[in-house]
């Protein structure tokens, strides 16, 4: 302060009053002000990014844990299905699916003239494409199923078709039909018409988590059945394989390794592997796995065994960290009463440690669950109808998973796979939730402050 | 007999050294325990854990290597005359694989015998139409010399898995023999449990460099071939993507490399700024009640998959962008651009940048701040003036390690950035447009390696090259920037 004074600088810039603020300290305020302000509106764009895209997702998936179903009275008309009238399971077997589509046709004309309803410019064969392609083949699941059963009028419910169920949940319109040549405006004048007759009803569709994938044209017929099995399978080799190697690693790591340059090299390469971008784990899967090894393509166990690979270095980080805060007095107080090194971390200090190493195994196996793009590489994008068997044998059949199954179905054309694949995602969020709390209350509930 | 026979066998074997280890080493002392070196236990344990390890390691090794051998006996034995003009020798091994599974399967449901199955001869039976009854479909009929290296695969596989379980099974008796036999009250058990113990623990540690090992030398081996048909120099300097598998393609990193920085560098400038500002706000201003709402809120964004974000940008924000910002523009037509893809990137990045930065901001020693304050510095002069200038090293190592996330990333620009690569020869403008699709490295890593490969042709290695190359990007900037964040944090610990 004196240099100023000395320096002749006006003294008057100091004379207003203390209560009254400046302009200087006002545009200071303001500035202060300002980047508070930005603080906070970063972390709300930071959060209305999340609603965003959680709202996003779900208002488009909700409506696949819905589906439109139309109860018909099909009668099994003998003449049709066991011309010889043997039941012989051979000779059932011969008529194809399309032996059962004209069945269906006359059981929707059945319908029709029941509850009195009539379309004009409506054909009989339009009117049955209110139903979904894949009930001929329901119909004769059934059939063969039951065999004693031709002949009968059996009640059924089958799905309707794509754009029907498209139409009740607001995504096929009037308008759209009339430039659509998979529907016309007749056939949901008829579904409107049924839905007042209660002939078409939307209900809860357990369909969608039990059924394996279905083709392009009919997407009401897809579900996650294989996908969860395959990514379930996935897990459970991740499981087998990742927390075991990634414990043994970290107790070498933690416990035993002497501090040399080996060592260092084991270190510096885990904290690596966990950057490593996850297409270069597919990569990898894809050369040694299946290349050289010789595994099928698109089976779990590779799947696995790229995902363990991948979850490793999570575990291992989690372990370390676990087992470095179990405190020194407790091994010193199992060397003390005589206890070998080995007896004191696997009698002591692992149980101890045991709460930490499982929420950090549970998170990594969250991780791997939502993995897609190694998976892709693997040959999982493959169509996989078939239910793969039990394990053993299981995790070497073709199967899906469940990202990758929302990867195939934002590939096809159809509209109405968006809707699948949104609905998958909500599937896959809720596995995540689930897992992600089990973590925390495990952390929660265990975990001790030394 | 089937794998899993094999292994319960032997750890049957193992439970049954265990007992007998252990009562033998009790036989021994009469009964004592007081008079035998180590606990009962570890006699049992030192049995069993001399079947158990020898055996299954040598199990393991047989299962990968016989395949690669046998693979390599029957190729060199398949004629030059039975690959076709159109066909490659990969394409014809994976005929005769088929051919050796559906014949297995047809032989287990009973179709044909063991023996219909060796003798077969194209000349005599038509060999796709048996097999179709079994459900496997083959593409095309059967030629003589690949059915009989299907067979030979078959008879070579066969004799394998036969000598693979006579040699497990031996290893496994003379592990249990030789461990029984030296079993006694004075034999240091616990000793030798433990150093098996410390030798498995060693090897699960070593798996991850196996890993690195496997990723880097099955990516040189494959890239080397890659380089032996595609000239490198065209590879790295060239400017046209365009591959074409019936042959003559340009294959070079350039346009997609550009696709990826361009991306990244979009997705940097929306999940820098609102990354750092909100651990700003986070460490400097927020009470411990919002911190402990709103960062665990923001994390979530970090474990959310990346194909969420994918569906995310490819359903929503794509369609948003080009109906509110590129028509109205003039500036495209594509709901997937870079802009889509980048923005969505940003989005997920944003926890990153947080969580780190705010670790790193708060590890900024208090004395500092309190320094400021008393020379009359505001709140955030404070912060811009001495906060974040103390924490730059930190957030920079934030800010790459964010970066190689984002050149990583797959998923997300697979479905929101299109599959088209940049184009050097239209110019300027459409190279920097952000609502031009364009491809990355990753997207074409993926689209060369899915469906029918053909593991001969550069179009399909070139994908190879390109992970190898995204590898060595990544894992330069994590290198630099763990060591610029370690170096940091020792300045003021």
């Amino acid at each position: 302060m004196t240099d100023v004074i000395a320096d002749g600088a006006p003294a008057g810039r100091h004379k207003g009053s203390l209560l009254a603020q400046d302009t200087r300290t006002k545009k200071r305020n303001a500035a202060e002000a300002r980047f508070k302000i930005y603080g906070l509106f970063a972390i709300c764009l930071g959060l209305l990014a999340l609603v965003w895209l959680v709202t996003s997702i779900i208002s488009n998936g909700a409506g696949a844990f819905q589906q439109t179903f139309v109860t018909l009275d099909v009668t099994l008309a003998e003449e049709r299905l066991d011309k010889n009238g043997n039941r012989d399971p051979d000779d059932l077997r011969k008529v194809s699916t399309f032996g059962y589509a004209p069945l269906i046709a006359e059981a929707m004309e059945a319908k029709m003239t029941e509850t009195g309803i009539a379309v004009e410019g409506l054909s009989a064969k339009d009117a049955a494409a209110l139903v979904s392609k894949e009930s001929p083949a329901q119909l004769r699941n059934f059939v063969l199923a039951n065999p004693d059963q031709i002949g009968e009028t059996v009640t059924f419910e089958f799905l309707a078709g794509g754009r029907i169920d498209g139409y009740l949940k607001g995504r096929v319109s009037m308008e759209s039909a009339v430039r659509d040549s998979n529907v016309s405006p007749e056939q949901l004048m008829l579904t409107d018409a049924f839905v007042e007759a209660g002939v078409v009803e939307k209900r809860f569709n357990w369909l969608f988590l039990t059924a394996p994938d279905a083709s392009g044209q009919r997407p009401e017929a897809a579900g996650l059945g294989v996908a969860i099995i395959g990514s379930f399978y996935m897990m459970l080799v991740v499981l087998v394989l990742a927390l075991p190697i990634g414990v043994a690693a970290s107790i070498y790591l933690e416990e035993f390794a002497p501090k040399n340059r080996v060592t260092d090299i084991i270190e510096v390469n885990i904290s690596n592997l966990a950057a490593v971008p996850s297409i270069v784990f597919g990569i990898l899967g894809l050369a040694i796995f299946i290349n050289f090894a010789g595994l099928p393509q698109s089976a779990p166990i590779v799947g696995g065994l790229v995902l363990t690979l991948m979850t490793l270095p999570t575990i291992i980080i989690a372990t370390r960290a676990s087992l470095k805060s179990v405190p020194p007095s407790i091994r010193e107080a199992a060397l003390g009463v005589g206890a070998s090194k080995m007896q004191t971390v696997f009698h002591h200090v692992l149980p101890l440690a045991a709460p930490g190493i499982l929420t950090g195994t549970i998170i990594g196996l969250a991780q791997a669950l939502g993995e897609t793009a190694p998976l892709l590489l693997i040959g999982m994008v493959a169509f996989v109808r078939e239910f793969p068997d039990g394990p053993p044998e299981g995790l070497f059949d073709p199967a899906s998973a469940l990202p990758v199954q929302v990867f195939n179905w934002t590939q096809r054309s159809d509209p109405a796979f968006v809707e699948r694949a949104s609905g998958a995602i909500i599937v896959l969020l809720i596995f995540l939730l689930i897992m992600n709390a089990v973590a925390i209350m495990l952390r929660r509930r265990f975990e001790r402050r030394w | 007999m089937p794998l899993l026979w094999l292994v319960l066998t032997v750890l049957v074997l193992a439970a049954a050294g265990f007992a007998m280890g252990r009562g033998r080493a009790m036989a021994s002392a009469g009964g004592d325990a007081r008079r035998m070196h180590s606990l009962p236990v570890y006699y049992g344990t030192n049995v069993a854990l001399f079947v158990i390890t020898p055996a299954l390691g040598l199990l393991l090794l047989w299962l990968l290597v016989q395949p690669a051998w046998i693979e390599n006996r029957v190729s060199s034995d398949i004629p030059e005359s039975a690959i076709g003009e159109s066909s490659t020798l990969g394409l014809v091994m994976s005929d005769v694989r088929r051919i050796a599974d559906g014949l297995d399967r047809a032989v287990a449901e009973g179709v044909i015998g063991e023996d219909e199955a060796r003798e077969m001869r194209t000349e005599f039976t038509n060999v796709r139409d048996r097999l179709g009854e079994v459900g496997v479909a083959l593409g095309s009929n059967v030629e003589a010399p690949i059915l009989f290296a299907a067979q030979q695969y078959r008879q070579m596989s066969a004799t394998g898995n036969l000598w693979m379980t006579v040699a497990v099974l031996a290893v496994a008796m003379v592990g249990f023999a030789g461990a029984l036999v030296l079993t006694n009250k004075d034999y240091r058990a616990r000793n030798v449990v433990e150093r098996g113990v410390l030798v498995i623990l060693i090897a699960a540690a070593s798996i991850a460099i196996l890993t690195t090992l496997g990723i880097v030398l099955s990516m040189l081996f494959e890239t080397r071939n890659f380089f032996s048909q595609y000239p490198w120099t065209s590879f790295f300097f060239g400017f046209e993507w365009a591959p074409d598998f019936r042959g003559n393609s340009s294959l070079s990193i350039i346009p997609l490399l550009w696709g990826t920085l361009y991306i990244s560098f979009i997705a940097l400038l929306v999940a820098v700024p609102i990354g750092l500002f909100a651990a700003i706000y986070m460490s400097e201003y927020a009470g411990p009640k919002m911190r402990s709402v709103a960062k665990p809120l923001i994390e979530i964004l970090a474990g959310i998959p990346t194909i969420v974000y994918g569906l995310f940008a490819l359903i929503t924000v794509g369609p948003l962008l080009r109906d509110y910002f590129a028509m109205p523009m003039g500036l495209g037509e594509s709901a997937s651009s870079v802009a889509t893809a980048g923005v969505v990137m940003g989005v997920m990045l944003i926890p990153f940048v947080s969580s780190l930065s705010d670790d790193i901001i708060n590890a900024v020693p208090q004395a500092m701040r309190d320094g400021s304050f008393a020379i009359g510095a505001t709140h955030s002069e404070t912060i811009r003036q001495v906060v974040i200038p103390a924490a730059l090293p930190g957030i920079v190592g934030a800010i790459l390690l964010a970066a190689s996330r984002a050149i990583g990333e797959t998923m997300i620009v697979v479905l929101g950035a299109g599959a088209a690569a940049a184009q050097f020869n239209r110019g300027l403008g459409e190279l920097v447009n952000p609502f031009e699709a364009m491809t990355t490295v990753t997207v074409k890593i993926v689209s060369q390696l899915t469906g029918d490969t053909d593991f001969a042709a550069p179009e399909t290695l070139v994908a190879f090259a390109l992970g190898l190359t995204l590898f060595v990007i990544t894992l330069g900037l994590n290198v630099l920037a763990l060591w610029i964040v370690r170096r940091y944090r020792e300045q003021y610990e």
